[in-house]
């Protein structure tokens, strides 16, 4: 799987950990699920609610036990590990401060559990507030901190007995998004600085990936794909993971020719699958698949007047020519340094394409795009759920 | 051993103690009941169940004994409910002295508020000095009695969570457009109506178990079906028709706890509990002003004038005008009514009440613990089965411990020990039930935290669940002192002659005619009184330090 960090093997490791909740039908809430988070990187487990993510946190601390597979942290199995002799650290969603103990009392905490003697406790406790950046807080109660206040007091609760892994469960989630942002590049450095091995979940992709050495995508129980955040950014590994990241542009195809594939726009050219022969799709696709066009890879070529060889455009049947259909634009975003157009073309499912700010057509024009083949990435076909049928080559 | 049968064990481990306890000295005695009542000549003989109760004399103490509690609960509830939404949510000054005061009477023993209401509205009392009213023998001094008592069954159970509930509830649907009575119906009432009922239900139990109240109060007419068990082991020495009747009993009183257990069980889960906030605001308009003004009209007359009127009639002196003879009478010889001067029943009662609360504290605080996670059918069974011997009756846990623990293998009737054991066995269940809810609602994740921070199951018990709990704790060894102190329906059959205990005393000197056991009789009512409330004042001051410590 992908390339690991280190030499010697995963600081945390997990073997095909499956959980069923009891009564619950269906298919297991984590299903057989690998991952390994290596020593001093952050691990980020991507997916919507639902998906497992925060069991598996809970299965990794000890606080549920796994239906089948094994928890191995440096190489030793978990099983017979009560919780509090795991020596990993979890923070929570809604952080779960003690009440009754001022903030000093929480970070201290921890330390107190392992017989760190009184000293040494409260100077690495006040250490780590001022690493958190609250130095002055440590004699407040958990209730008078704001939200993200109270959230970085969970993260120096959970430091304190420097954990051999640290998990977070939606670290951010509470927070509004201006903080969520700069929080999630704090904790990166803060991470970093001190070479703490991360096990995140979070359903927000934003955060995944300002965190994130690695990301694991998860679809209903399952691991759906495991890469660096540009890897999984270029290249989703399937639908699901690709529109998860929030792209839309998404339709079945089938191949035409070399590295070109018939489209509910037409017949367009793509970015064959690395490895695979002259059709540019793996055999065992047998000819279909579904694209995604990023939105950068849709390119305005011009107003509906400007000539443009009318021919066979927009008519996948008609010919080798590249389709590059009509479409009039019904949304105009603007996004700081780019507009982001949500264009319907005279057929197939709408489009959304990003350009430049300067000569963006406004809303109502009519445009003709076009697919840029770089920015495609032909993902394995069908599945329930896609709507769109591509249309019969006309006779 | 794997952490989750380490943590099935755990529980099996904190749960044997008490259930072991509740074996032997609860199962074991009814046991013994039942099987007096309905064997005769080493055969069983259900059908006497239906000869006893056939019995018109009988019959009538079964109808009484019902609907006097059911007059008795709805009375309470008609004058306490409004109690409790004051003392839960109006803030007025001398709010908290009053809460602690409302509470008094619950702990006070029955027979100080059977004395009490004798001085009140008995012969010679104070009504029937000024308007020549007496009421003593009618059911409506044992319906006044039964309001006196459990006033504060419903402010605590209703108030505690009234107090709780997080106003903003109510705010977040008024601003979703819902009128002011339309909020209160939909979100505050719903969230109350179960403890309604659970007070409710105590209520019905409390008074349907009446004994001291209406041995005192009722005359040689009215009787419970308790005052009747008494009656017929005590004074007619039928010992099988009184099992028998201790046994129907025992029957309606399963019937009901199995209703409470459910209706707690649904009461405890996902409220929205404020903890820290305090809702009370100062009353605003006239209706505010007009319902805080008849809550202290009631609390004054039903609550404060009975102990008041037995203070002063233990005062005053037989020739007229006030002074300490009748305490100074207390360490005398008893009159012939004791071998031991009355006042050493002070003494017994103190220290069989520490003995009592510490039996119950572990018994009952282990079991709390145990329930804590909600786990399967049987620790709900476990659970219904704590509350039995609060419902079942101090007569039937005393006559069982008469009948069953004087013989090997168990023979402890000469043992000193036996008293503060029935004692316990009342008092757990309140342990129970006062730390069980605050353990409950302690949010399982904080717990969780805790684990994974290194603390081990014991260690996350003391630093989180014991600070959230330590007010609750006190709180349930004071409530335990106190009822042990004045338990009298278990204590009257087993205490030996020559160390009686308080109550036991005050209703061997209220059952002789005479001014001068009627002055000792309201001397040591009093005394009684004043320990008992003591107790729970100093509880009710213990409240502030939670605040604090946070």
């Amino acid at each position: 799987m992908g390339t690991t960090g280190t030499t010697d093997g995963p600081l945390l490791r997990l073997e095909g950990i499956t959980v069923r909740f009891a009564g619950a039908q269906g298919p297991p809430a984590v299903d057989g699920v690998d991952l390994e988070v290596p020593a001093g990187r952050t691990v980020c487990v991507l997916g919507p609610s639902g998906s497992g993510k925060s069991t598996l946190l809970r299965v990794v601390a000890g606080l549920r036990r796994p239906d089948g597979g094994r928890v191995l942290l440096e190489g030793r199995d978990q099983a017979r590990v009560p919780a509090h002799r795991r020596g990993v650290g979890l923070m929570f969603q809604d952080h779960q401060l003690f009440p009754q103990r001022d903030v000093l009392g929480n970070v201290l905490f921890g330390l107190r559990m392992r017989g760190t003697d009184r000293a040494t406790a409260r100077a690495r406790a006040e250490e780590l507030l001022r690493l958190v950046g609250l130095p002055e807080a440590g004699g407040r109660a958990p209730a008078s901190l704001s939200g993200g206040e109270q959230q970085r007091v969970a993260l120096a609760r959970a430091l304190a007995p420097e954990p051999r892994v640290l998990m977070l469960d939606e670290p951010l989630g509470q927070l509004d998004r201006d903080l969520r942002e700069r929080l999630a590049v704090e904790l990166r450095a803060l991470f970093r600085t001190l070479g703490t091995t991360v096990l995140a979940v979070t359903h927000d992709q934003g955060e995944a990936f300002a965190m994130a050495d690695r990301l694991v995508v998860m679809e209903r129980g399952r691991v759906a794909q495991v890469g660096t955040p540009v890897e999984v950014w270029q290249r989703p590994a399937s639908a699901f993971v690709a529109r998860f990241l929030g792209f839309r542009n998404l339709v079945p195809v089938e191949a035409v020719g070399e590295r070109r594939v018939r489209s509910p726009w037409g017949e367009i050219p793509f970015d064959p699958v690395p490895g695979t022969g002259s059709s540019g799709l793996p055999e065992t696709w047998r000819g279909r698949a579904q694209l995604l066009v990023r939105p950068g890879g849709v390119r305005i070529i011009g107003g509906a007047t400007d000539p443009v060889d009318d021919a066979g455009a927009g008519d996948a049947g008609a010919g080798a020519g590249t389709a590059t259909p009509r479409c009039v634009v019904t949304g105009r975003t603007f996004r700081g340094d780019h507009v982001v157009l949500v264009l319907r073309p005279e057929r197939g499912p709408t489009v959304e394409a990003a350009c430049p700010l300067r000569g963006a057509p406004e809303e109502g024009e009519v445009v003709r795009i076009r697919f840029d083949p770089a920015e495609t990435v032909a993902l394995p076909p069908g599945e329930a759920g896609d709507r769109w049928e591509a249309p019969a080559p006309e006779g | 051993m794997s952490p989750a049968a380490r943590g099935r064990a755990a529980r099996c481990g904190l749960i044997a103690l008490p259930v072991a306890f509740l074996a032997v000295f609860f199962v074991y005695p009814v046991t013994a009941i039942v099987s007096r009542g309905l064997r005769e000549d080493g055969a069983w003989r259900p059908g006497r169940v239906v000869e006893v109760l056939s019995d018109p004399g009988i019959g009538q103490v079964v109808w009484f004994t019902v609907w006097q509690a059911a007059a008795s609960t709805l009375l309470t509830l008609l004058l306490a409910l409004p109690g409790a939404w004051a003392l839960a949510r109006l803030d007025f000054p001398g709010r908290r002295l009053l809460r602690a005061v409302v509470t008094v009477p619950f702990v006070l023993p029955t027979v100080v508020a059977g004395s009490a209401f004798l001085a009140l509205v008995g012969r010679g009392g104070l009504l029937d000095d000024l308007f020549g009213v007496r009421l003593d023998g009618t059911v409506w001094a044992i319906l006044l009695a039964h309001v006196f008592f459990n006033y504060a069954v419903v402010v605590r159970t209703v108030g505690g969570m009234w107090e709780q509930l997080d106003p903003r509830q109510e705010d977040a649907a008024r601003v979703l457009g819902a009128g002011r009575f339309t909020a209160w119906w939909r979100i505050t009432l719903p969230a109350l109506a179960p403890s309604v009922a659970a007070a409710a239900l105590m209520v019905f139990l409390f008074t349907f178990t009446s004994f001291g109240a209406v041995l005192i109060l009722g005359g040689p007419r009215l009787a419970t079906l308790e005052v009747e068990i008494y009656r017929q082991t005590a004074q007619l020495l039928d010992l099988p028709t009184a099992a028998v009747l201790s046994i129907v009993q025992f029957a309606a009183v399963s019937v009901m706890l199995l209703v409470h257990a459910r209706t707690v069980r649904r009461r405890e889960t996902g409220l929205g509990l404020t903890g820290t906030v305090d809702p009370a605001r100062p009353p605003r308009g006239v209706g505010q002003r007009l319902l805080l003004g008849w809550v202290l009209l009631v609390i004054g007359l039903l609550l404060l004038l009975p102990p008041a009127v037995l203070v002063e009639r233990s005062l005053s002196v037989p020739g007229g005008g006030w002074g300490l003879d009748h305490y100074r009478a207390l360490f005398l010889d008893g009159g012939g009514t004791f071998p031991v001067a009355p006042m050493e029943a002070v003494g017994n009662s103190l220290r069989y009440a520490a003995v009592a609360t510490l039996i119950a504290l572990v018994v009952g605080g282990l079991a709390a613990a145990a329930l804590t996670r909600r786990a399967g059918r049987l620790v709900r069974g476990f659970d219904a089965l704590l509350m039995l011997p609060l419902g079942t009756s101090a007569v039937t846990v005393g006559f069982g411990f008469l009948i069953a623990l004087d013989a090997p293998p168990l023979d402890l009737r000469s043992s000193w020990v036996l008293v503060p054991i029935a004692q316990a066995l009342v008092g757990v269940p309140f342990v129970v039930r006062v730390m069980l809810p605050v353990l409950r609602a302690v949010d399982d994740r904080l717990r969780e935290a805790a684990t994974v921070l290194g603390a081990s199951p014991w260690r996350v018990w003391r630093e989180v669940d014991l600070p959230l709990v330590r007010r609750a704790l006190l709180l349930a060894a004071g409530f335990a002192f106190a009822v042990s102190m004045g338990e009298f329906g278990a204590t009257v059959f087993i205490a030996r002659p020559d160390a009686p205990t308080l109550p036991v005393a005050v209703a061997r000197l209220l059952g002789r005619a005479g001014e001068l056991t009627y002055g000792q009789a309201m001397a040591l009512s009093t005394i009684l009184m004043v320990v008992c409330a003591t107790v729970l004042l100093a509880l009710e001051r213990i409240r502030p330090l939670r605040s604090g410590a946070f």
